[in-house]
């Protein structure tokens, strides 16, 4: 072998791990690049090594952050019939679900849409700005725990299909032209893609809290 | 495959959400009030009440999906002509006008995966809780893909969501959410809370056979 393959897992890091699907337990061993360990018994993922270092992640962080303010400020579809136009944002969206007697509807698509994407997209890129210098950032126990605890709740992806199903119906209709809010969703797709392989749990082992002891 | 040991056995509990490996030596009673020392949260052997809360979020979320069904989730009103859809005009209406390809696409997400979620749940449940040997890796997997695609379901309710924001050229063309969608999205967050109330170590607590 030429050159050391970069290793994941490090002197702090704990010895064993629990797989949460099955309670099994593994010894941990050390995982080159781009591997997957998966449960023995279950075939759940225990943990995947991920290529990206915190100061990579931290970038895509920052695009995804900047699509997502386009994908909900900018026009995302507009309608036209007879020479009359109508443009659609997400919060066009949300506030018509409001007005036409589905506030149940406006509050799940505000939370799944808005509130919890923008939660998760800030609070990783706290996170990470400090764990690229293995520091962990101000409050980030609660952090975390609020990360792990939005899970599924962002939909933004079930939208982007949405928005095409909605497309394509509306086509029968109407002239249907495609707005620039469109692309930064399928954009913010492909971001949201490439987060889902990365295990944030990583995290814990990976920053030394400050003022519990960690020698400088 | 025998000698995996559980953690459970050996006295350890998995951190839920950080993953930390802590020792229950001292939680003989009851685990109410262990915390993870890493992370704070509450540690659990097993997720608590899994088989009540499972299956009184599975039964509310399958009655609310009666309405979401019979009901019709969209109005579309074009020149004095109403149209009020229901899910499966609306998948009827994508495959025989639009594209087929996008029906198949609603259908999944709309019918057949809150069907899967109802049946694997209710499956998982009752085989789980008589300790059942079968086919237990599947059913984990089973068990995996339900969470991973639970909530594509909302497909639906952003389509009517969006087509009302777009679509209101007043006397000419309008369309209206109509109650069933309400119903729709209740089901689809019911059935996630469900799966997430399920504890899949479940699936693993009776007696292990040989061959597994």
């Amino acid at each position: 072998m030429d050159a050391p393959s970069p290793r994941c897992i490090d002197t702090t890091a704990p010895a064993l791990l629990i797989c949460e699907h099955c309670d099994t337990v593994h010894r941990r061993r050390p995982l080159a690049k781009g591997e997957v360990a998966e449960c023995a018994r279950c075939g759940a993922v225990l943990e995947r090594c991920r290529g990206m270092r915190a100061n990579a992640l931290l970038a895509l962080v920052l695009t995804a952050l900047v699509v997502f303010v386009q994908a909900t400020l900018w026009p995302i579809v507009t309608l036209g019939l007879n020479g009359q136009y109508v443009a659609a944002t997400l919060w066009d969206v949300i506030h018509m679900m409001w007005l036409d007697h589905s506030q149940v509807v406006a509050v799940l698509a505000a939370a799944t849409l808005f509130v919890f994407p923008l939660a998760k997209i800030l609070t990783l890129g706290w996170l990470l700005a400090y764990a690229r210098s293995g520091r962990r950032a101000p409050g980030f126990r609660p952090l975390m725990v609020a990360l792990h605890h939005l899970g599924p709740w962002t939909m933004s992806e079930v939208f982007v299909l949405g928005a095409l199903v909605s497309i394509v119906k509306a086509h029968l209709y109407f002239d249907v032209l495609p707005d620039p809010g469109i692309y930064a969703y399928g954009a913010l797709m492909l971001l949201i893609t490439v987060f889902a392989g990365v295990d944030l749990t990583r995290l814990w082992d990976e920053t030394r809290d400050e003022d519990a002891g960690g020698a400088p | 495959m025998s000698a995996l040991p559980r953690a459970d056995e050996l006295g350890l509990i998995g951190c839920h959400v950080c993953g930390q490996v802590c020792r229950a030596a001292d939680t003989d009673g009851g685990d109410a009030a262990l915390a993870c020392p890493r992370c704070g949260s509450t540690l659990h052997r097993r997720k608590p009440a899994a088989y009540t809360r499972t299956w009184a979020l599975l039964i509310a979320a399958f009655l609310m999906y009666i309405p979401a069904n019979v009901l019709p989730i969209m109005r579309t009103a074009s020149l004095g002509d109403i149209d009020d859809n229901t899910i499966i005009s609306g998948v009827v209406e994508l495959w025989v006008k639009g594209s087929p390809g996008l029906a198949v696409i609603v259908f999944c997400a709309s019918i057949m995966v809150p069907m899967l979620k109802f049946l694997s749940l209710g499956t998982l449940l009752v085989t789980s809780r008589s300790g059942s040997n079968w086919a237990r890796r599947q059913r984990a997997q089973l068990y995996r893909l339900v969470e991973l695609i639970g909530y594509w379901s909302m497909l639906d309710v952003f389509v009517v969501a969006l087509l009302t924001a777009l679509v209101r050229f007043g006397f000419f063309s309008l369309v209206e959410p109509l109650p069933g969608v309400v119903f729709f999205g209740l089901t689809v967050v019911l059935t996630m809370f469900a799966s997430m109330c399920f504890d899949p170590r479940l699936i693993w607590d009776g007696k292990e056979d040989s061959d597994d």
